[in-house]
């Protein structure tokens, strides 16, 4: 009989050196061969790889788990689905169902959310540029529409004095939260007192009725007292508008920005260590408008989480597709999925999974992606056995941001599938092919190149 | 072939070199290349002479065993 095999493994003994991938010891390894119930290997089976699993039962928990801790703390919470998070049809239906608005900040993502069936009273149109022809039609339908800067007034009393009607509208506001870098450029600032210009032009003008407060302060915000102060701050800024105007603040939208289970790239410590738990942030805010809302007085609080809810519900299943080794030793992998369809990989560091079992200590290893380009690195340091060719890598989370940010770029992009509470699997969104990537392209007569070989 | 000739390599699969006082592990497959190239063998005798004996396939034995040699070299041992 022979010898069972190992692949050959050499490691240097670094001694007194803290070792930087320290929770990833010689056998340490995750090893996931299903999703939600469903096999990695009948997956891959099925739809091909590289492939996105978007699991239903995950999302509908992490928003559950996120309304439940602010409903559970006050009477009045709305939340909206940040389209621009992921805006596949099935991601929004699922979250639609469990109560969201949609969240939309182009004409683009207001004429999907249209088209999904979400009325005009159920957006919140936010955004820098509302070109005029969305404008007149968000206002038409009754959307709530947050002002990001002086010309979008003057756009709306246009569209007002169109319509016939005055249009009920919300004002973004920035602010400084102690959070760096303070995102200063969207809306009206709050310390330099622009809002209360702002408020004074909306009065002048007569056509727009402000309703509603909404401030963004920035994303992957990892502390909970900096939602504290905005929301301080904003119900401090209703008062006075109030006072001052006579508006009445019906809602005040705080944004989104929670993090997700996810870790940033340049922290070695794992997020369940390193982040606050949804709870504490939604103490915190609550707290904050019970220290500063007159009693009785609940205007509905908004909120527009993305990436800590969809994050965590998104897999990529990959596969290696070579191995080599590198000039300074580290052995280097090859998948067939790269930065084109994991924009996050810039800035997290994900975890990495392996289909199989596989014999061997760990070796520090880079993974890259299938493009011809330097910037294609999907892991630039992880600790993992020899792998085999075949193997499947599964990257997790990665359902935020990278449906929408993904690239058509040198490849196709893969089936996104999703698989159901119920345990079947669905297509949302096919694989593309060659007529995808030219459907919308015009070869001019001159320049058809069947036509010289013909002749 | 100098540096691999220096090294103290102990059946654990603890390898030593005296002239830089740097030391590494090697696993079983490891350190039967290791031995065998310190005799002198070539690459390719090695992985036959690994794939009669070992559960592998000649394919995968030639492609690993150039790998670790690689390897070897990144630490300067070859
Ligand atoms: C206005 C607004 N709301 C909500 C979000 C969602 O952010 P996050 O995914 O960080 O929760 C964003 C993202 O940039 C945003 O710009």
């Amino acid at each position: 009989m022979k010898k069972p095999y190992e692949k050959p493994v050499i490691t240097k003994v670094e001694t007194g050196l803290m070792n930087k991938f320290g929770n990833a010891p010689y056998y340490a390894r995750k090893v996931r061969t299903a999703i939600d119930g469903v096999s990695i290997d009948a997956l891959v089976q099925q739809f091909g790889s590289p492939l996105f699993v978007l699991s239903e039962r995950q999302l509908r928990e992490n928003y559950r788990k996120l309304y439940r801790a602010f409903a559970a703390r006050y009477p009045n919470v709305q939340f909206g689905w940040s389209y621009k998070t992921n805006y596949l049809q099935a991601v929004c239906a699922v979250l639609h169902q469990e109560g969201a608005f949609a969240e939309v900040v182009s004409l683009m993502e207001y004429e999907k959310a249209r088209r999904l069936g979400i009325p005009g009273e159920k957006i919140i149109f936010n955004g820098p540029y509302k070109p005029v022809e969305i404008l007149e039609q968000a206002a038409a339908e009754g959307a709530l529409i947050n002002i990001d800067h002086f010309d979008e007034i003057a756009d709306l009393e246009a569209v007002a004095k169109k319509l016939g009607k005055q249009i009920r509208v919300g004002i973004r506001v920035n602010m400084d939260t102690g959070i760096y870098p303070q995102w200063s450029r969207f809306g009206f600032n709050l310390e330099t007192g622009q809002v209360m210009d702002a408020v004074k032009r909306i009065q002048a003008g007569g056509h727009l009725v402000l309703t509603g407060l909404h401030c963004h302060i920035g994303t992957f915000i990892m502390e909970p007292d900096a939602y504290a102060q905005e929301t301080a701050k904003l119900v401090q800024l209703k008062y006075s508008i109030e006072e001052h105007f006579g508006y009445q603040i019906e809602f005040l939208d705080i944004g989104g920005g929670l993090p997700s289970r996810n870790r940033l790239k340049g922290t070695y410590l794992p997020p369940e260590i390193l982040l606050p738990s949804v709870e504490e942030y939604a103490e915190k805010i609550t707290q904050a408008l019970y220290d500063h809302l007159k009693p009785g007085d609940f205007p509905t609080l908004v909120l527009e989480n993305g990436r800590a809810i969809v994050d965590e519900a998104g897999y990529l299943i990959t596969t290696v597709v070579a191995s080599k080794r590198l000039p300074d030793g580290r052995k280097a992998y090859i998948a067939d999925a790269g930065v084109n369809l994991l924009f996050t990989a810039f800035w997290y560091k994900f975890t990495v999974e392996m289909d199989r079992d596989l014999p061997g200590v760990n070796e520090s290893c880079v993974i890259y992606g299938p493009l011809c380009m330097n910037i294609d690195v999907l892991d630039e340091g992880t600790s993992l056995p020899p792998l085999e060719r075949g193997t499947r890598l599964i990257f997790s989370p990665v359902g935020a941001y990278n449906q929408t940010q993904w690239m058509q770029f040198i490849e196709y992009r893969p089936s996104v599938v999703m698989v159901m509470e119920d345990g079947t699997v669905e297509v949302i969104r096919e694989q593309e092919d060659l007529s995808d990537i030219e459907r919308r392209e015009r070869l001019p007569e001159k320049l058809q190149l069947n036509s010289i070989a013909a002749e | 072939m100098d540096s691999l000739r220096q090294l103290a390599i102990n059946e654990e699969g603890f390898v030593f070199n005296p002239a830089t006082g740097e030391s590494w592990t090697v696993n079983s497959t490891g350190l039967y290349i290791l031995k065998l190239l310190k005799e002198g063998k070539d690459e390719d005798t090695i992985a036959r002479q690994m794939a009669a004996e070992f559960d592998v396939d000649l394919e995968t034995a030639q492609r690993d065993v150039v790998d670790f040699v690689e390897k070897l070299r990144s630490y300067r041992l070859l």
